[in-house]
């Protein structure tokens, strides 16, 4: 990628008293929905990347030191507005960008993140928020080295979501939009007004697009490839 | 921004550095209201018990860096203003607020937020129909503030940005720079200045003679009897 060459760069104003010339490691980026494999995949590149001898971290949503717990809590009881959810989760992203990924990045480390800005950016925007408003919110993030995007048709995460919990969850059905009373309606048009989004923002922010409708083991071949490409890692 | 709000109710804010007496002066113009029987409602800024346990909990263990500050306080103002400040702007009140967004602008931009996105973030806010800005020379503002000799709490004396060893110092510096952001903001964000040297009473006098032509303050009397 073009990035590469150019070195880091944040999408708005570096953030105070950071230098991206000192960020010497990689960020690659997995989204996809929930039951669209990635986290699985994410645990395989991991272990394959140690194997070469890269250090890795691992980052994800609501995994910050500062607000993960008050996050989950707002969750569950669903007391927080739309602007005020947002704004959470944007501290434990920001939270997590300049005590995680930065501090990695500086000391050399392969950073995996499980999403990253795009889902929240998404649900965001499925939520009625203003566009503009978000990209502004996000433009503290760092522009990673790559962004792969696992697309699942949403007829196969029904089908994995049951698989995996049993249940469909109430989030990820969007079922705080009031898209539907009944939760397999709602899970269905909200997963396709995400993918919209995704669609949307492919472009804008240079995703690479993985079928992730295929066999697991196929899909991380096909990402072992392209991440190799990224690292410039010499094929054995 | 916002400008130009389009909600049946009113919204005053008071800004200035803390032992600028702007606290009084709200106080004293929402007794004014209430005694002529008006729609008024404080806001208090009681943030949901969730967000300040995060705010707590970043300013204890000095977790906070500029823009985590930032995005924590921003959430709870989104908490207080979606909770608290627009019902009521919807439902016909004049709303008075005890600092606003422009004490988060100040303070963001003085610990090195990008400016533009720091504004950018609180563009949800409604622009406040009048905000009074309590200028108080610096030194004043310093001395009532400090003259009982408070504890200082870490961010609030700025010492997140290492600008002296000595909390007391570090705030001095920390209010100026504070200070000389606020005074940026008095022509772009249309600041009505009240001098804050001048007794109280007379000043309040001056806060009321302003409101009144800018505010239609009859429409605002409750229709029913309490």
């Amino acid at each position: 990628m073009s990035a590469l060459k150019k070195g880091k760069r944040f999408y708005g104003t570096t953030l105070p008293g950071c230098d991206p010339t000192q960020l010497r490691g990689k960020l690659i980026v997995l989204e996809g929905a929930d039951g669209s494999g990635r986290s699985t995949q994410v645990e395989q590149l991991n272990a394959w990347l140690e194997n070469l001898g890269y250090g890795t971290v691992n980052v994800g949503l609501k995994r910050s030191m500062l607000v993960s717990e008050e996050l989950d809590r707002a969750q569950e009881g669903n007391i927080l507005s739309r602007t005020t959810l947002s704004l959470f989760y944007a501290t434990d992203f920001a939270d997590q960008l300049e005590n995680t990924i930065l501090p990695a990045l500086r000391a050399g480390f392969i950073v995996l993140a499980d999403r990253y800005i795009y889902t929240l950016m998404a649900r965001d925007i499925v939520r009625g928020a203003d566009p503009e408003w978000v990209k502004s919110l996000y433009s503290i993030a760092l522009v990673p080295d790559a962004v792969f995007y696992l697309r699942v048709s949403p007829q196969q995460l029904v089908e994995r979501n049951f698989k995996k919990n049993t249940t469909l969850d109430y989030w990820e059905s969007g079922m705080d939009i009031g898209l539907s009373r009944d939760m397999f309606t709602s899970f269905i048009r909200y997963q396709q007004l995400m993918q919209a989004q995704f669609r949307r923002m492919q472009e804008a922010y240079g995703f690479e697009v993985i079928n992730g409708n295929r066999t697991p083991r196929t899909i991380a071949n096909e990402l072992r490839a392209r991440v190799q490409t990224v690292l410039a890692i010499p094929t054995p | 921004m916002n400008n130009g709000h389009s909600f049946p109710g009113r919204l005053i804010a008071v800004e200035g550095l803390d032992g600028s007496g702007k606290s009084t002066q709200i106080y004293l113009l929402k007794r004014w209201m209430e005694m002529h029987n008006l729609k008024v409602f404080f806001t208090e800024w009681n943030s949901s018990l969730l967000v300040k346990e995060a705010t707590r909990k970043g300013k204890k263990r000095q977790l906070l860096t500029p823009t985590t500050f930032c995005l924590v306080h921003a959430t709870d103002f989104a908490d207080r203003y979606e909770r608290q400040v627009l019902p009521l702007l919807r439902a016909g009140y004049i709303v008075l607020a005890d600092r606003y967004i422009y004490t988060a602008f100040a303070r963001d931009i003085v610990r090195g937020c990008d400016p533009r996105w720091v504004r950018r973030l609180y563009s949800f806010a409604v622009v406040p129909d009048i905000t009074f800005f309590f200028d108080t020379p610096l030194d004043v503002a310093l001395d009532r503030i400090l003259g009982g000799r408070p504890k200082l709490k870490y961010f609030e004396a700025g010492m997140d940005l290492s600008l002296a060893s000595d909390p007391y110092d570090s705030f001095r510096l920390f209010q100026g720079r504070i200070y000389a952001e606020y005074k940026k903001m008095v022509a772009t964000e249309h600041f009505m200045v009240m001098d804050g040297m001048l007794p109280v009473e007379q000043q309040q006098a001056m806060v009321r003679k302003f409101v009144e032509p800018k505010i239609d303050l009859p429409s605002f009397r409750w229709r029913v009897r309490r």
